[in-house]
């Protein structure tokens, strides 16, 4: 499959934002070592942004940082939501209640609970009617939502949205499932050239003896490791790095995917 | 489970006394209880051993729509949180409760290989396993893809949809002047989908569509807007017009809201004489597992010849337009769509039948 990158968007432990990353990505500039996201859902109306989540704000912050640099409009674009475990606070919070002898779940808290709160709260926001879906495959999410969204592209003949975010467990939960420090990133995706960003051809391999591709910085690497979402950090190196680059990212199982970007900067 | 809550609840019996062979033991939860329990009804891991042995393990895809996998598990860990306010030591919530965990116990049990991920937006999950199947195929990342939803009982859905008010104290009755909401249920079910070979007695995927309300989280567009378009756009992939579908099979819950939307977008699309019902009344709504029990549903009529009534439907709402049936009606079908709509304003509908006339 070919797909051409009209946007994209990232933020996570040490920095803000694409810039910041790709800046560090390519030059001695350092991560930020104070820096965690704090999203601010700054899309949604006020009544939603007092409904919504931590998660929920990462998910459209990322998503709309991203359609803001493609100059696309929303209402055009489908749109794949991907993370591993959703909204880990309101899955605590639901947990927590169901265990006392109320049992009380509020209204907001239990549809906030859906898989597909983001892309519920992003399609009211936006007032967009395409499809959207959201998906998850442990660490292999980032993966499997870049081919969900590059096939929904190719095959509806759609510009598609993906954005893909994980965020920490609260105690008792983060015992058993640690890490997934606040990491969201998003791309938009579209089959016309013009005026891309970079051409990316996604291949399956299934050779077990194929390794992924880690990330020669150790603390970057260390990142990397940490949730599915960040597990995107070497195509967005290779994004950041001019040229052409090849990377290798798990996929389902011991499948592969073979991702070959040629990046075309403006 | 011990929700006290005055609802009707279709449990499926025994699931409690099932377990799951022993290289499983680590995903044993009540919802991968109910997965085994689909995937060795009706010999499916027979047609998915075949199809491996046809494709190989690697050529064929698990895609599996689900809303809470296999929260009850985590539930009922945090009700035996120690003093410390830590979880049973044996709770392993990645294979249990986490939403991969599902299609990743299928993955295993049937020894595939190829691409697999969860797709959960609540009750359309398991219709657009149909879409994101189809296009893996059609992009030669598989050859086949397994396709299903798991949806199991848990006090999450039990409790929050009795805190939106819609669940009814009686069996729930769809379109029905006097319907006060759903019953909830559970479910697993599975379908093999290949490549289209010309084979007259199969039944073919025709047409998915996919759409987004953008109107609220958890109560549908009042005019069925999103529906409507999900709708059209099954109808136009199909390259079918609304006279030729023989049968929708609605999502109709049975809440106030969702099924006076949906009557407006079918009658809107259809018009007034298009057989439809919905088969809640029978299986309760299974949630995440709804599209896939409601395909499967399809697949019968259209092997049957029988049109299903909407069971525990007395009266119809005088305000709908829809041809909702109150009885079952015997003849031959040759195609169905089946509407599938979830919380977040999430849309999916399939039409399913036969390619040739």
């Amino acid at each position: 499959m070919i797909v051409y990158l009209k946007g994209i968007a990232a933020t996570g432990p040490g920095f803000e934002d694409w810039n910041a990353l790709s800046k560090h990505l390519t030059s001695d500039v350092g991560l930020d070592p104070d820096f965690v996201p704090h999203p601010q859902g700054d899309i949604l109306s006020s009544v939603e942004r007092r409904r919504a989540s931590v998660t929920v704000k990462l998910a459209v912050d990322v998503a709309q940082a991203a359609l803001q640099q493609s100059g696309m409009k929303s209402e055009d674009l489908a749109l794949v939501f991907a993370s591993s475990n959703g909204d880990t606070n309101t899955i605590h919070q639901i947990c927590e209640a169901l265990a006392t002898p109320e049992r009380f779940v509020s209204p907001t808290r239990f549809h906030n609970s859906v898989h597909n709160a983001p892309a519920g709260y992003w399609s009211i926001a936006t007032s967009s009617m395409q499809p959207s879906s959201s998906i998850c495959a442990w660490d292999d999410s980032f993966a499997a939502g870049l081919v969900e969204a590059a096939t929904q592209c190719v095959t509806e003949n759609l510009p598609v949205l993906l954005a893909v975010f994980d965020t920490p467990f609260p105690e008792p939960l983060y015992e058993k499932t640690p890490g997934h420090q606040p990491f969201g990133v998003a791309l938009v995706l579209d089959l016309i050239p013009d005026g891309s960003l970079a051409k990316m051809r996604i291949e399956v391999d299934g050779d077990v003896n194929l390794a992924t591709t880690p990330m020669a910085n150790l603390q970057l690497e260390v990142i990397r490791c940490d949730s599915s979402a960040s597990r995107s950090l070497p195509l967005l190196a290779a994004l950041a790095t001019p040229g052409a680059n090849e990377v290798v990212l798990g996929y389902s199982g011991d499948l592969r995917l073979r991702i070959a970007v040629e990046n075309l900067h403006r | 489970m011990d929700a006290q809550l005055d609802t009707y609840i279709g449990r499926v019996d025994g699931l409690e006394d099932e377990s799951l062979v022993t290289r499983f033991k680590e995903f044993d939860s009540r919802n991968n209880r109910l997965a085994m329990l689909g995937l060795v009804a009706d010999n499916f891991e027979a047609a998915a051993a075949a199809a491996r042995t046809r494709y190989g393990a690697h050529r064929i895809a698990v895609i599996v729509g689900t809303s809470t996998s296999g929260i009850l598990e985590t539930e009922q860990a945090y009700r035996q949180r120690n003093a410390q306010g830590k979880l049973p030591g044996n709770f392993n919530y990645r294979t249990t409760h986490e939403n991969y965990s599902v299609a990743d116990f299928v993955r295993r049990y049937l020894a595939l290989q190829g691409p697999a991920l969860t797709i959960s937006t609540a009750c359309s999950s398991s219709a657009k396993v149909f879409a994101s199947a189809s296009r893996l195929i059609a992009n030669g990342l598989c050859d086949a893809a397994v396709v299903g939803g798991v949806d199991s009982l848990c006090m999450t859905t039990l409790y929050g949809f009795s805190s939106l008010e819609i669940v009814s104290t009686t069996p729930c009755r769809p379109a029905d002047a006097q319907r006060s909401g759903i019953s909830i249920g559970e479910a697993a079910g599975f379908a093999l989908l290949e490549k289209s070979k010309d084979q007259d007695d199969s039944v073919f995927l025709l047409g998915y569509g996919e759409s987004s309300d953008a109107y609220h989280m958890s109560s549908p567009h009042p005019e069925g807007a999103g529906a409507k378009l999900a709708m059209s756009r099954a109808l136009q992939r199909s390259g079918l017009e609304p006279a030729q579908i023989d049968y929708i099979n609605l999502h109709g819950t049975a809440t106030r809201a969702n099924d006076s939307a949906e009557d407006l977008a079918v009658s809107g699309l259809f018009g007034s004489d298009t057989p439809c019902s919905s088969t809640k009344g029978w299986t309760g709504h299974t949630l995440g597992a709804a599209g896939i029990t409601e395909a499967v549903i399809a697949c019968l009529c259209l092997r049957e010849g029988l049109l299903p009534a909407s069971l525990n439907t007395t009266m119809v709402d005088p305000d709908f337009s829809m041809n909702v049936l109150l009885e079952n009606r015997s003849l031959p079908v040759r195609r169905v769509l089946s509407n599938s709509f979830g919380f977040g304003g999430n849309n999916a509908s399939i039409i399913l039948g036969y390619q040739k006339l």
